[in-house]
């Protein structure tokens, strides 16, 4: 099935899932809530909104620079720094390390890159364990599963459903109460922490300054698979390079607030490389894996550089009346709501992707939220341009050419409109059937009558 | 001031009243209406579905009768984002670069143009029913309306105003109705729910492209809420 079908279909039936739609909503409404308590906190959000813009903008406008500098801070300090040019490489460089150090168990943190890049599926295959530590993460891992939200990967799921899916994985499941089933998960972790070979995370920021990544969380999990392990591991996208280390006092409870409408997310922690000597606990070894797959790309388009600039918060799916109503796993993308539409299309293609950019109302929420200012819904505009000059569809551009000359000359549009009028009846007749050539719309909902006189007539017989 | 009116393709087939009430208004005002038959569409639906040559096609002639506009008022806030804000990024680098800016600055939707051009905010109209506003995104985002229609809708004699308790899409989105009638549908109920959670008897719009959606949602569920669009309230006497 292409990928537009299995958009189609899938989105078919989630937004006719009214217990679907009611999950959602009341897991967003909650964060609507905090969020712009949180917002109100900032002296003005709206100029913070724009300082993050222009400093991400200094960061992507100057890549090549930070990027540079970010690797020499990192490995004077003794980390190994990896570049990967696609997800191929970037497996096949994690793989490598996995196997020099003997490995058998992985024990991960949060990072979306390694779902862009299918990392647990090629490492499972090689016979490796992969234990996820984000509860959210670890849910969606029981399930087999990707993560269905890019910050709440199991916010489609009800404590009920997790305490049975603890209940059948686990063996173990006392309640729903979530501070019950995070002890569950927690007794299955802890273990996990002591006997992996090598932590994985992914990153927030890297600051090119100091040569420090640093890492956003929670539940502490990231903490423990960054320090227990012997060898860590972290993969993060080229474009999560800030040029100063000042700048996370503003990126910090931005993210935090645009993501979770948090002050500041629980553990912030910026690492710098390994255990250094005279230290007494840390990493011996760090492995930072630096991934472009076609962000350069991206990087090369002057219109939508700026998509760059995301932080990955998932504001804008929170706010998106589309991802709101198909949910997250329709997408069939890592990146789902506005951003995965914008994005994906240049990171797996546009004619393949560009049905994401069709499926939007424009309604510009998305832009609003954004927190680093992308200008998500024109980036729609611009796809859905791009797609229709690379590979126009023959009827759509037919019809668009008829109706210009129908709408050029006011003689036709007259007639046009009269032709409305009188097919009425008949269009009545077949409502919504097959027959209706309006099916698409009346299936669902009645149009307009259509009065005899027009505007047009009514403003001529009046003169 | 002569005004030029640029009825949308929506209000001249489907919603003559919506475009009646307008010119009432304004000549009520005081001023003189235009009304350039020869305009039927902005060329927003080519636009949005990505066949800019085919949207400038339309949107050239629309530019050139406009050239000599005083003001041109738009009595759609989608209609309105297009020529105000979307024309000048479709004629970039082409001849009508420079018009497709000078008329973007004249333009105005038409309750933007009552309130912040003109002034005006009581037009001493009657409409004793509870309403609720529905925002089109298109002159929400794309052009920041949202106070002016309240401000009128504030001085309607007789007329109950009760807010939705969430903003959001109707759905429509022109040919995503169509292309995706599943997810507009979807967001057109949820609308519909907030409006009726409201008690009003009547959702009202400055653009009748989402009232359509939305009246005909509620149409089909039999349910006994009516759409009216603004200019309709206020030229109730």
């Amino acid at each position: 099935m292409s990928f537009v079908s299995q958009f189609k279909s899938l989105a078919s039936a989630k937004t006719r899932d009214l217990r679907h739609r009611s999950v959602i909503r009341t897991a967003l409404r909650s964060y609507e809530v905090v969020r712009d308590k949180r917002k109100a906190a900032f002296q003005s959000w709206e100029s913070a909104r724009q300082a993050a813009a222009e400093t991400k903008w200094e960061a992507i406008n100057h890549l090549d620079e930070h990027l540079v500098a970010l690797t020499a801070k990192l490995e004077a300090r003794g980390t190994k720094v990896h570049w990967a040019s696609n997800g191929a490489q970037a497996r096949e460089i994690i793989a490598q390390i996995l196997r020099d150090k003997k490995a058998r168990c992985i024990i991960k943190s949060k990072a979306m890159t390694s779902e862009e890049i299918h990392l647990n599926d090629a490492l499972e295959k090689e016979g490796f364990t992969v234990v996820e530590s984000d509860l959210g993460e670890f849910i969606v891992q029981l399930r087999h599963e990707p993560p269905y939200h890019i910050v709440f990967p199991s916010m489609h799921l009800t404590r009920g459903e997790i305490k049975d899916l603890f209940q059948k994985e686990l063996g173990d499941a006392p309640s729903d109460s979530p501070e019950e089933l995070t002890m569950v998960a927690r007794r299955v972790m802890r273990q996990k922490y002591i006997t992996a070979d090598v932590g994985f995370t992914g990153g927030n920021f890297a600051i090119a300054e100091t040569g420090m990544i640093s890492i956003t969380e929670n539940e502490g999990n990231a903490r423990l698979t960054a320090a227990l392990p012997k060898t860590m591991i972290t993969l993060m996208g080229i474009e999560k390079v800030l040029p100063r280390f000042s700048d996370l006092a503003l990126f910090l409870p931005m993210l935090a607030t645009a993501g979770a409408g948090q002050p500041m997310t629980c553990y912030n922690t910026m690492y710098s490389g390994p255990r250094q000597p005279g230290e007494s606990d840390g990493p011996e070894e760090w492995h930072v894996v630096l991934l472009d797959n076609r962000r350069t790309e991206l990087l090369a388009d002057a219109e939508q550089r700026d998509s760059l600039h995301c932080i990955r918060c998932g504001a804008c799916l929170n706010v998106c009346p589309i991802f709101r109503n198909v949910g997250g796993h329709t997408y069939g993308t890592t990146y789902s709501g506005p951003v995965g539409a914008v994005i994906t299309p240049h990171l797996r293609g546009l004619q393949e992707w560009k049905h994401l950019s069709n499926a939007s109302s424009l309604c510009g929420a998305c832009t609003e939220a954004c927190p680093v200012k992308i200008d998500l819904h024109h980036h729609l505009l611009q796809n859905r341009r791009n797609a229709s000059a690379g590979q126009p569809s023959f009827f759509e551009k037919l019809a668009y050419m008829i109706f210009g000359i129908v709408a050029n000359e006011p003689a036709f549009w007259s007639l046009a409109k009269k032709i409305g009028w009188l097919t009425q009846p008949l269009q009545r007749a077949v409502k919504g059937s097959a027959l209706d050539p309006a099916k698409a719309w009346t299936k669902t909902r009645d149009l307009p009558p259509q009065p005899l006189e027009s505007f047009k007539d009514w403003w001529r017989n009046r003169k | 001031m002569t005004v030029t009116l640029f009825i949308p393709c929506f209000i001249d087939a489907l919603f003559p009243r919506a475009g009646i009430s307008m010119v009432e208004i304004l000549e009520r005002l005081g001023h003189t209406v235009v009304c350039p038959p020869e305009i039927a569409c902005c060329g927003q639906p080519p636009f949005n579905s990505g066949y800019w040559d085919e949207a400038r096609t339309i949107a050239a002639p629309v530019l050139e009768k406009l050239k000599d506009a005083e003001a041109v008022v738009i009595g759609s806030g989608s209609c309105g984002a297009m020529v105000k804000k979307f024309y000048p990024e479709l004629f970039k680098n082409t001849p009508h670069a420079e018009l497709a800016k000078q008329v973007a600055a004249r333009t105005w939707e038409f309750s933007d143009f009552l309130v912040s051009k003109l002034g005006v905010t009581d037009l001493g109209a009657k409409f004793p029913h509870k309403v609720t506003f529905h925002d089109g995104c298109h002159g929400l985002r794309e052009l920041g309306i949202k106070t002016a229609p309240r401000a009128l809708l504030g001085n309607v004699g007789g007329l109950e105003f009760v807010e939705m308790k969430e903003e959001s899409c109707c759905g429509f989105g022109g040919t995503f109705s169509a292309k995706f009638p599943m997810i507009s549908t979807a967001m057109g109920e949820v609308k519909c729910a907030a409006a009726t959670e409201t008690g009003a008897d009547f959702i009202v719009s400055n653009d009748s492209s989402c009232l359509m959606h939305i009246q005909g949602l509620l149409s089909r569920q039999g349910s006994p809420l009516k759409t009216i669009h603004l200019a309709e309230v206020l030229n109730q006497r």
